[in-house]
């Protein structure tokens, strides 16, 4: 690859192509083996797995939280193998929102802190993200819980939270890892039914899950086992 | 910070991740907030051991500034002069003439002497049993003894207002509590060497000169004649000299007082006995302050403790904050922040302890309250600094967290 490769446009959002993973030990374990994807701009993607086929491994190489064996990763055009920790940082501050299992929000914060939050590394001060915090828990249909502490909401509300505080700062492209894991079916249903209509609004969605009923509902489905991808649905059109 | 091109916009720039101080203290706030019991706790040992040190220095100073008080009021300018009795000296005199010469030294402001009337006791009256003296002294003295010693009374005159010739007595404090007298408003007479002595004063206790108070006080004429004490020698001289030059004057003072036989004089100095107490004090406090230093000490490995388990407990959130996009750095500053802060109230909490003690026993003691800005400053830099080396270690754990292992936590 040739720097003029390297900063050629594109619409990806994030590409990766022949990336491997291999982890030190007896004998090594190979968690990815040479896996081209590219997500462009404004998709919604499933990536379909089962436990130990390496998703969570890919899912953390996409959002630069763990860097690859070997093959190209480019996140919103960066070739991520150039760029030392602090600019990993950087990335991930402004180009990249994660959705996880565990929600993760600080439990001594509100719901709007702790969208607030999501903007938090970016050195914009706490008036302004709030402002904005209000608008993305706007958006994700929480407004009226805004001043609620995070550890009074129902799971599905906390869900929310987390997708509002990875959507407030407008991000290249959102990771979601097993969104609706955590959740009832109900709750996960709805999950499903919001990141479709954010998607529908722009925001790049990927999610990873172990179930297929929920990957089905999504236009992009990518199959991995064993560190490879099987099938994309993309393949077919 | 590399600088980079994306795809998007070929010459733009990564802008670094970076927070506002304000978000900064928050940040290091937030394990505080969430964990207030344990947090207070652990902050508690740090303010105890900040607290013990301040109180120390409080009360040390407190204690020294009334010692200094002390020192003002009763003058470090007074000697005593007194003939040696060291081994093979016998009981030792000084020459009759030792007050005169004394008193031609230039900066010797005062001098007086007193005798000892060594045959006379003093009891309540005569119908006391001769051996319950009660451990009184007679001493013949001269007009001047008050002024030199800048003493006072507490009731009557001394004996430069009485007639020299009549059979009367000063007595000092305690004499005149052993021997029952208060108050002179009713004539009072003691015996004294099988003579009635008429009580005409009562002198106030005198600090640098102890001994006065246990004597009673009569002129050397009345000596003479009611007590036939013919050949009175000095036994201690008293003098008190220009402040400037006490250590002149006092090394000429053996010389002048016995020329033949210096070695033989033993000045003093009293105010050295209460120098010598707060020196004492001070060892002491070097002492406490020690202790303070180890509960100091412990306070801080309480700390690092906390801190370690909060990193290992708070995984899941250092994964969540490196995935927001912080750095290594902002971690680290997150968690040392939070080992300052905590640090920081137990100073605080510590520093208004120790004065609140310092406060307390030093009106116990009728002392001015004095804290000094050292203790103050000292004690909030002191947990500062410990505050900051017990954070270091946790800081660098969770700097060193992998963000990946993080976020697999639960």
């Amino acid at each position: 690859m040739t720097v003029t490769d390297r900063h050629a446009p594109s619409r990806a959002a994030m590409a990766l192509s022949g990336v491997t993973k291999a982890y030190e030990g007896t004998p090594p374990v190979r968690a990815l083996r040479g896996v081209d994807l590219e997500v462009d701009d404004g998709e919604l993607v499933s990536i379909v797995g089962p436990s130990g086929s390496g998703k969570s491994t890919l899912l953390h190489i996409m959002g630069t939280l763990d860097r690859a064996t070997g093959g190209v990763v480019r996140v919103a055009g960066y070739d991520v193998a150039a760029l030392g920790d602090a600019d990993l940082s950087a990335i991930r501050s402004q180009h990249i929102g994660f959705v996880f299992q565990q929600f993760f929000l600080l439990a001594g914060e509100t719901a709007l802190d702790n969208v607030a939050d999501g903007l938090l590394y970016t050195g914009m001060r706490l008036a302004v993200r709030r402002d904005l915090a209000r608008d993305a828990l706007d958006k994700v249909g929480l407004a009226a819980r805004a001043d609620h502490m995070a550890t009074k909401l129902s799971g599905g509300e906390r869900q929310r939270v987390a997708i509002a505080r990875a959507l407030i700062g407008n991000p290249r492209i959102v990771l979601a890892d097993e969104p609706t894991g955590n959740l009832d079916s109900a709750s996960g249903a709805s999950i499903v039914r919001l990141l479709e209509a954010l998607n529908e609004e722009g925001t790049t969605i990927v999610v990873i899950t172990h179930d297929r009923l929920i990957a089905d509902q999504f236009p992009r489905q990518v199959a991995i086992l064993d560190g490879q991808i099987e099938k994309d649905s993309l393949w077919q059109r | 910070m590399a600088t980079l091109t994306s795809n998007a916009a070929p010459h733009e720039v990564i802008a670094p991740s970076r927070m506002t101080p304000a978000d900064t203290l928050r940040a290091a706030g937030i394990g505080l907030r969430t964990r207030r019991l344990r947090s207070v706790l652990s902050a508690l040992g740090i303010m105890i051991g900040i607290g013990a040190m301040v109180a120390v220095l409080g009360l040390s100073e407190s204690s020294k500034s009334d010692l200094l008080a002390q020192l003002d009021r009763l003058g470090t300018n007074m000697l005593h002069v007194q003939a040696g009795s060291g081994i093979g000296l016998g009981p030792g005199t000084l020459p009759d003439d030792a007050p005169a010469m004394v008193a031609r030294i230039g900066p010797v402001d005062e001098v007086s002497a007193v005798s000892d009337v060594s045959d006379a006791r003093v009891y309540k009256n005569d119908l006391v049993p001769s051996g319950q003296s009660g451990g009184l002294s007679v001493l013949a003295t001269d007009d001047n003894l008050l002024a030199t010693l800048q003493g006072s009374m507490t009731a009557g005159v001394f004996l430069d207002l009485a007639s020299p010739d009549y059979p009367v007595v000063v007595l000092g404090s305690v004499a005149a509590e052993r021997l029952g007298v208060r108050d002179l408003d009713q004539p009072t007479r003691v015996w004294i060497g099988g003579e009635w002595f008429t009580v005409v004063g009562i002198m106030s206790s005198l600090e640098l000169s102890p001994d006065l108070d246990r004597a009673a006080l009569v002129t050397p004429t009345a000596a003479a004649m009611y007590l036939g004490t013919d050949d009175l020698v000095p036994s201690t001289i008293y003098v008190r000299t220009d402040p400037a030059s006490v250590d002149d004057v006092r090394g000429v003072m053996a010389a002048t007082v016995n020329p033949e036989n210096p070695d033989q004089v033993e000045v003093t100095r009293p105010s050295d006995a209460l120098e010598a107490r707060d020196a004492a004090e001070s060892a002491l406090t070097n002492l406490f302050l020690g202790l303070g230093a180890v509960a100091l000490l412990v306070g801080g490995v309480g700390i690092a403790n906390v801190m370690v388990i909060s990193v290992l407990e708070r995984r899941g959130e250092i994964g969540l904050r490196r995935a927001l996009g912080a750095t290594r750095r902002h971690i680290s500053v997150q968690f040392l922040g939070e080992s300052l802060l905590l640090a920081g109230i137990g100073g605080v909490g510590g520093v208004l302890l120790g004065a609140a003690v310092t406060a307390g026993y030093a009106s116990l003691q009728g002392w001015g309250v004095l804290i000094p800005t050292v203790a103050i400053v000292g004690g909030l830099a002191a947990a500062l600094l410990i505050g900051a080396i017990a954070g270091l270690y946790p800081a660098m754990r969770a700097a060193r967290v992998s963000p990946t292992e993080a976020l697999r936590t639960l």
